[in-house]
């Protein structure tokens, strides 16, 4: 077992279009502990979201190694990358994208559903995310008859359903007002630490970083610490 | 393959628009389908109901009962094959019939057949200037009793009883005994009357053996005289047969491949659509061939339901529309046939939006993908 949940390594991508190239991340180092929260800091087309897509697997690298847990992905093929996503991480998206159809309840069942199918155990976390995240009496609930918060509290649970090592929010209070935004980073920062998950939280309001261990900061792909 | 039934369950109006244009292509296939049976069901009825296993033309007659002749030397060459049970005399002249209480013009189109061996739901020959009516002639206001004066020479038939499917080339069939038909053959068609003993074909009975080797062992013993047919094939001959089911299978396949492109439109609109959707979905762990198996369940499902609409509203047509007023025979076969070639469109159709599926983006759901 290893200490920290992200571990990446000397990692680059690099985007080919026609004859240029742009380098979107360049020579990454970042280590993340095992129950560490960490916030990315840096503007628009900085680099912030591409690293959040090859730590959470979503994306690969040119250069570099990327391990998360015990895993080394670097050289994972699509499908073993789906599986990982599957298994190992979660994600809140910054547009929230839940599943417009389904209930709060179903919305966290659904990442059972594509990936491991346990069954009851998974409904009975459900169950238990949604108590701890106060939405219990919502639970039947549509998204579309949840408020901002709600829904971000249900994304948050979703990203929690396959109990991952690592949590990836991408700008989880944009689209919340300032009292609201303080509320979700709280919650997010006791369910991190209640669990020993490890996050980062993808953010350009430096206000959010109060609520992380440590800021690292990237600019036009290059971490500073 | 659930996510995507869920949403057919919760949010059905994303779908009436679809469900609603393949109801009615399902409709008009269904409908299509039950006119060209019809057609052929009163085309060939009469051929269709022979119990034999073989029918037999002289062989200049290109099959045709008008044309054809058998001589009774040749019927008794095939008697005495050993491949042979029975054989029995066949022939026919269409006529038009004046029915009693109609105007005089009104005539019922009817085929007047002479027949030995009874075909199938057609009882032994009734007595002489009497028929077994194809219970079409109901459209015509014929009633059992009823005394129909057939062809120019107004020669009585009195009609005793009803039987099904026994239509030829469009008209009712009437069932006499041979001296009947001979009788009425003579009297309105001169130029075509047969001396006793001559049938325009012969029907054969085999000893239960292969259909191919007793028709090969009657065209061998009869040399070049006669031409022997399976009741399929026979059927086939008849003038108009074969280009009635190629028109109207055409008709039937361009029908499917607007279904096709009706749901592969729609799919691949959702597909669009959804990209966000599938995004998130395929960021979260969905795989690819789940997020298509669930596309095509809908339009499975969407499909099925639109065929089930259609497949009652034709049986419903079908039963208010009055027998012999059009040829439209609706049968189990012709719906399962027309669900099972929507259901395959259905697939066909999705498969179109399996690339835009697999080129959606994990990446795209975290903002972009730089």
């Amino acid at each position: 077992m290893t200490n920290s949940a992200l571990h990446m390594s000397n990692v680059r991508k690099v985007y080919r279009m026609a004859d240029t190239e742009v380098v979107a991340l360049d020579h990454a180092e970042l280590t993340v502990a095992s129950d560490e929260i960490v916030a990315l800091v840096g503007p628009s087309g900085s680099g912030k979201t591409t690293l959040c897509s090859i730590a959470g697997g979503i994306l690969s690298t040119t250069e570099g190694s990327v391990t998360v847990g015990d895993e080394e992905i670097t050289a994972y093929s699509d499908k073993q990358l789906t599986v990982f996503r599957q298994n190992q991480v979660g994600f809140v998206f910054q547009s929230v994208n839940l599943v417009p159809f389904l209930t709060a309840r179903e919305n966290l069942l659904v990442v059972d559903e594509l990936g491991r199918r346990e069954g009851k155990p998974a409904r009975q976390r459900a169950d238990r995310l949604l108590e701890e995240l106060g939405l219990t009496d919502r639970s039947k609930n549509l998204p579309s008859q949840l408020s901002g918060g709600q829904k971000q509290r249900v994304a948050i649970g979703r990203a929690l359903m396959n109990e991952p090592k690592l949590v990836l929010f991408d700008e989880p209070t944009s689209a919340l007002d300032t009292e609201l935004g303080s509320q979700v980073m709280e919650l997010i920062r006791s369910e991190m630490k209640s669990r020993g998950t490890a996050a980062i939280v993808v953010t350009h309001d430096e206000r959010i970083t109060a609520y992380c261990d440590r800021t690292v900061h990237i600019i036009d792909g290059v971490l500073a610490a | 393959m659930r996510l995507a039934l869920r949403e057919l369950v919760r949010r059905p109006g994303r779908f009436v628009t679809a469900t609603g244009i393949l109801t009615l292509i399902a409709i008009l296939l269904m409908f299509l389908g039950g006119l060209l049976d019809g057609l052929i069901r009163t085309s060939t009825g009469a051929v269709r109901a022979q119990d034999v296993d073989a029918i037999v033309f002289s062989e200049s007659s290109q099959a045709s009962f008008l044309r054809s002749r058998i001589e009774p030397a040749t019927r008794a060459e095939i008697d005495r094959l050993e491949v042979v049970s029975e054989t029995g005399g066949l022939g026919v002249v269409q006529l038009g019939a004046r029915v009693p209480g109609n105007g005089p013009r009104d005539l019922a189109n009817v085929a007047v057949w002479g027949y030995e061996l009874a075909p199938i739901g057609v009882p032994d020959p009734p007595a002489a200037g009497e028929a077994w009516a194809d219970e079409i002639l109901k459209s015509d206001n014929v009633e059992i009793g009823d005394q129909l004066l057939v062809g120019p020479a107004r020669t009585p038939i009195t009609v005793v009883g009803w039987v099904e499917n026994t239509s030829y080339n469009g008209q009712s069939g009437l069932w006499t005994s041979v001296d009947t038909w001979r009788s009425v053959l003579t009297a309105n068609r001169p130029d075509a009357a047969l001396a006793d003993g001559v049938f325009q074909a012969i029907v054969v009975r085999g000893t239960g053996g292969d259909s191919a080797t007793m028709i090969a062992a009657i065209e061998t013993t009869s040399g070049d005289g006669v031409i022997a047919l399976t009741v399929q094939d026979a059927i086939n001959e008849i003038p108009g047969v074969t280009e009635q089911q190629t028109t109207f299978n055409q008709i039937l396949g361009v029908t499917v491949v607007i279904a096709l492109v009706v749901i592969a439109l729609f799919f691949a609109l959702l597909t669009v659509e959804r990209s966000a959707l599938y995004g998130m979905l395929k960021a979260i762990g969905a795989r690819s061939r789940t997020i298509f198996a669930g596309l095509v369940a809908q339009a499975v499902v969407v499909t099925l339901i639109a065929a089930i609409i259609a497949g009652l509203a034709v049986i419903a047509l079908d039963l208010l529309i009055p027998p012999g007023s059009i040829p439209l025979y609706i049968s189990a076969s012709r719906i399962i046939t027309s669900i099972v070639l929507l259901l395959f469109a259905a697939v066909v159709g999705c498969a179109f939006s399996l690339r835009r599926v697999l080129g959606v983006d994990p990446a795209s759901a975290l903002g972009s993908s730089q």
